[in-house]
């Protein structure tokens, strides 16, 4: 286990003062100014050194998408754009960090608004996150105060802080519709190019990060990139906040060094799973949209990029989401394909239509009320989403259905023969019966 | 993709318009963006009106439109876009928003919902006969690994069973709301695993801790089994004053036997709480087992509890114990004791 020294987040649960005395009696907001008087080359040099991969769920490394933005400013105004519209479903990280442990991020948006040249930075929060907007604000306000933020400020780089908020739309998580509902539209993604680097926010270079990609950025800095990628195996380094939902006995989220196994993670912080490990049917390893890993192969699966793509899945944002044997997965699965036809915005025919039917026969299947040669047609379909659309939402909802093809397929053949022994057997005594 | 239409006519008010505080509060917001996107105020400006009137009108889509200058053609796609405003009228003492994503169905929001179709409408979005409650089914609120949970409000309550859930519409219909404690409601902290954090221990100020497990911190709400009574209004009511320790209701204290019964293994005791219950003379599962509701208010008014006994139910959980010990406990309420 991580040892508590190396933990970034250091107030987690809220039990500590959250106020910015208290954030900088844990060593928060110490040097900003001498990180930001080393250059921004040296920041962005260490960034890309840490091997800090984005935390939002795609893993893009931080160090180089700060580099992107242009270096001299063409006369429009850079800014920094934090994306806290927390909504894959088994995702819950970014939530404790800005109720319990606000400092972190906003001290992020300075140093990483300096490395790329901007003077604004928008917090784009969920709707839902009242509370935590709440809790935020106050640290933002309490920086302000103490002259940390605006102009002028004790760290030599103007800065301001924003927070802005969505009003339950997952699809605002995709970068491009987060700037345009922060334009006050309708929240559907732009064709890219032209990136947001070029072309973001108001038509003005934006980078769009994750928020604890941002909030990490002050400690690694502090501490070094080489001692953040001291943690895990190469190329999926660092400490990293991991969120284990579903049937363990203790759900929880927690910091831990990337590169455990799933066995080591769920018996160290979740006091197991629920009725043993034998128990265990299957794994969502990283929120919502990525495929579902059969509980065998996710045993000693190791938890990072490269091993969740060993078992054909993916890291996302480390929401693990555990089933044991109660769970019907093809229910399980019929739920999250649900969700991605709530949270389809409309824009490209694929995913509007795509999602609604995949649901219907997926509701189909959870009775079993379906034909064995649909499988492979769902599967074809999905198929035809995917890869298929402006954003990855379309991506994110064939995965989980080619998940459940791929791992349960028996168990769907299963029900759609216990369906139709069961409608011959009452249905023909009925007929008789009449 | 949701498709949603704005309420009838017969149900749209006339006019709208933000009160002082919130007028004061839109002209600020406003401000936070560059001069001319005005526009980007939109969602916060709807999300105030909604706060104000409980539900988003026609006649405050119209006026956030002219107060930003937009065409009203795009505020109204804006509000039907965004699953979060409430374009229908809802309960106007609660409305319910249960998760019903995978995370929170896994662990039974779906005995959540069964709650509400039970105690409000058998149709999400569709108010109660007096209009005072309403529920709906809302994809992932983030906070799967509270899960289950519901939002009223602005605040989450996590880690629910039906009967809390059954427990909370009634106080919030009793227009009694704020007794309840948001967050989780059994025995952890926030985000935390049950029962104590298994990180960040080191250099954790103990006091603090142990404060949150033995006094009714804000975090530490109702034990999971505990079946939350209505009465527990009536101890709470009375803990202003310090009952004395003559007072008749005072329950008989024992001699300390030789092997006192462990009470912290009752939900709700801790090794303080323990001590203060040693010096009050109880020592066994078996005297508090049998306190009657005068005994249990004048414990509750004496150690400043504010109905925690209730709500955690002593009783029943010292009887399970008395009878049974720990056995018994697993038996009744399904896990095992602390």
């Amino acid at each position: 286990m991580l040892k508590d020294e190396d933990r970034i987040f250091t107030n987690l649960y809220g039990l500590k003062d959250k106020s910015l005395k208290g954030a900088m009696s844990r060593g928060h907001w110490d040097g900003t100014k001498q990180i930001i008087e080393k250059g921004r080359d040296w920041i962005i040099e260490e960034m890309k050194a840490s091997g800090l991969r984005g935390r939002g769920g795609a893993g893009f490394p931080t160090g180089l998408k700060w580099s992107f933005m242009p270096k001299q400013s063409d006369g429009r105004p850079h800014y920094l754009v934090v994306n806290a519209d927390e909504s894959e479903p088994g995702t819950c990280k970014d939530r404790d960090i800005m109720r319990h442990d606000p400092h972190t991020l906003i001290e992020g948006c300075v140093i990483a608004g300096f490395a790329m040249g901007a003077n604004t930075a928008y917090i784009y929060l969920r709707g839902e996150y009242m509370r935590e907007r709440e809790a935020l604000q106050a640290a933002v306000d309490e920086c302000y105060d103490a002259g940390l933020l605006g102009r002028n400020n004790k760290n030599g780089w103007d800065f301001d802080v924003y927070l802005h908020h969505g009003a339950g739309a997952y699809i605002c998580g995709e970068e491009t519709a987060l700037l345009e509902s922060l334009e006050g539209k309708k929240g559907q993604p732009r064709l890219k190019p032209p990136f947001p680097a070029n072309m973001g926010l108001y038509g003005c270079p934006t980078t769009v990060n994750n928020v604890e990609s941002i909030a990490v950025a002050p400690t690694i800095l502090r501490r070094g990139g080489a001692w953040f990628s001291s943690f895990g195996r190469p190329n999926n380094v660092g400490t990293k906040l991991f969120m284990v939902s579903g049937h363990v006995n203790k759900p929880c989220t927690f910091e831990e060094a990337m590169g455990l196994s799933f066995r080591e993670i769920i018996e160290t912080h979740c006091g197991g799973i629920r009725g043993g490990w034998d128990n265990l049917l299957a794994v969502i390893p990283g929120g919502a949209s990525c495929p579902v890993v059969k509980g065998e192969d996710m045993k000693d699966a190791i938890m990072d990029f490269d091993g969740m793509r060993e078992v054909k899945s993916s890291f996302g944002t480390g929401g693990m989401i555990v089933m044991d044997k109660s769970t019907d997965i093809i229910k399980a699965i019929w739920r999250i394909a649900a969700f991605f036809k709530h949270e389809s915005c409309g824009q490209c025919t694929p995913c509007r239509e795509g999602t609604g039917w995949m649901m219907r026969v997926l509701e189909r299947m959870v009775k079993g009320n379906a034909q064995k040669r649909e499988i492979d047609m769902l599967f074809e379909v999905s198929k035809q989403i995917e890869g298929h659309t402006i954003c990855a939402l379309g991506d994110a909802a064939a995965w989980p259905i080619q998940g459940l093809i791929r791992n349960f397929r028996p168990e769907i053949e299963q029900r759609i023969d216990q369906y139709t022994r069961n409608a011959i057997a009452h249905g023909v005594v009925m007929e008789a019966a009449e | 993709m949701s498709v949603r239409r704005l309420a009838d006519d017969n149900v749209q008010p006339q006019s709208f318009a933000f009160n002082e505080a919130n007028s004061a509060w839109a002209a600020q917001t406003i401000k936070k963006y560059p001069a001319g996107r005005q526009q980007s105020a939109v969602i916060p400006l709807l999300m105030r009106a909604q706060e104000q009137d409980g539900w988003v009108t026609r006649a405050a889509i119209e006026k956030i439109a002219e107060m930003l200058e937009m065409p009203y053609i795009r505020v109204l796609e804006v509000a039907t876009f965004y699953t979060q405003f409430q374009i229908k009228p809802v309960g106007t003492k609660a409305h319910v928003q249960v998760c019903g994503t995978t995370p929170c169905m896994l662990r039974g929001a779906e005995d959540l919902i069964s709650v509400c179709k039970k105690k409000i409408h058998p149709e999400p979005l569709h108010p109660n006969e007096s209009g005072t409650l309403s529920w709906e089914e809302v994809e992932c609120q983030g906070a799967c690994v509270n899960a289950p949970m519901v939002v009223i409000f602005k605040d989450t309550y996590e880690d629910l069973t039906p009967i809390q859930l059954e427990y909370i519409i009634d106080r919030f219909e009793a227009g009694k709301g704020g007794d309840v404690t948001p967050g989780p409601q059994i025995d952890r902290v926030y985000s935390a695993p049950a029962g104590a954090p298994v990180t960040l221990t080191t250099d954790t100020p103990a006091p603090k801790f142990a404060a949150r497990a033995d006094a009714p911190a804000p975090v530490a709400a109702a034990a999971a089994p505990a079946a939350p009574a209505p009465v527990a209004e009536a101890p709470a009511a009375k803990a202003e004053a310090k009952p004395s320790l003559d007072d008749p209701n005072r329950p008989a204290a024992v001699a300390k036997p030789a092997t006192p019964d462990d009470l912290k293994m009752i939900s709700g005791v801790g090794p303080v709480m323990e001590g203060k219950l040693h010096d009050l003379g109880i020592f066994t599962f078996a005297q508090i087992a049998k306190w009657t509701e005068k005994e249990i208010a004048w414990v509750d008014g004496y150690l400043a509890f504010r109905g925690r006994i209730v709500r955690d139910d002593w009783i029943k959980q010292a009887d399970a114990l008395a009878r049974g010990g720990e056995e018994e406990y697993v038996r009744v309420f399904g896990k095992k004791p602390r």
